[in-house]
């Protein structure tokens, strides 16, 4: 067994069992890590694929934002994790019979699937010698520029939206009034008193 | 040497293992947006499956248009569930009846 066939045995491996422990795992950060180490095997396995831009595009975009983020939102919420865990046993069953049969469904399609003739011709954007980075960037800034512009917006609502759903404005705190702050007028802000000696005020 | 179908059976069982956790976890909306990721990620491992060994730049493009609709996705969610459990105080699905649906 080559370097090439243990490293994908390996990135794999633990792609699958990340995966399994973030659904089966009973505490939500737990699940959280595991996700991680999904991604980070999945890049393993991107990387092996020869796609670094992608690869490295996962290691970025999942792991340093959307597990992050998760990771976030798991710790700040103070939700009762094992009330919600406790229903697990109940659909264990029939999570099982609709994995088992969903999982046999592809492999009789993978087991019988091939190639149709003729598909070398109809390649649109053919892998060339020059590194991924800069053959996937003159694709995407030449065929694909409206598509990847459109994905800017999508990102763009959607960081709109989360702002705009989250944000909620207190009115049990002391904030600052700058207007107020502005207008203070100094003949009113202080007053002179005239203490007699031996008394107060 | 690792094939194709080699890929594409890791990828049928990570979706596989993302659709489980949908069932497993029915109640805990943080797992079921995890599980949803997982299920996005099998489908990016397809793309560049295919992008690779049919010798095509295309499917690592889509993989990024993926990448960045299940960031949106998964912002949004958080969003909606942090919204939720404020209203709320639990982030139990079954509690989500407002509408009656």
């Amino acid at each position: 067994m080559g370097i090439a066939e243990l490293a994908f045995y390996t990135f794999s491996m633990s792609t699958l069992i990340g995966g399994i422990f973030t659904v089966v795992s009973r505490n939500p950060v737990h699940s959280v890590l595991w996700l991680i180490l999904a991604f980070l095997s999945a890049a393993g396995l991107f990387v092996l694929l020869g796609a670094e831009f992608v690869a490295m595009l996962l290691i970025i975009v999942y792991v340093g934002a959307v597990a992050v983020l998760f990771l976030f939102v798991v710790m700040m919420l103070d939700v009762d994790f094992a009330e919600l865990k406790a229903e697990m046993a109940k659909y264990l069953p029939l999570g099982l019979l609709i994995g088992v049969v969903v999982l046999m469904q592809l492999m009789f399609a993978l087991g019988v699937w091939d190639y149709s003739s003729g598909y070398e011709d109809r390649v649109a954007a053919a892998i060339g010698s020059g590194t991924n980075t800069a053959e996937l960037g003159a694709i995407i800034y030449d065929e694909y520029i409206l598509i990847f512009q459109l994905s800017g917006l999508i990102l763009l609502v959607a960081m709109i939206g989360a702002i705009a759903l989250t944000l909620r404005h207190r009115t049990d705190v002391k904030r600052q009034d700058v207007v107020a702050q502005m207008m203070r007028d100094p003949a009113k802000a202080m007053e002179l008193k005239n203490v007699k000696p031996g008394q107060g005020l | 040497m690792i094939g194709l179908e080699h890929y594409l059976a890791v990828a049928a069982a990570l979706f596989v293992i993302g659709i489980f956790g949908l069932f497993l976890n029915r109640k805990n909306i943080i797992i079921l947006l995890m599980s949803i990721e997982l299920m996005l990620l099998s489908v990016n491992i397809n793309f560049v499956a295919f992008s690779a060994y049919l010798n095509d730049y295309v499917g690592q493009i889509f993989t990024l248009f993926v990448l960045t609709v299940a960031a949106a996705e998964a912002a949004i969610g958080l969003a909606i569930l942090v919204c939720f459990f404020r209203n709320k105080g639990s982030i139990d699905v079954e509690d989500v009846n407002v509408m009656k649906g």
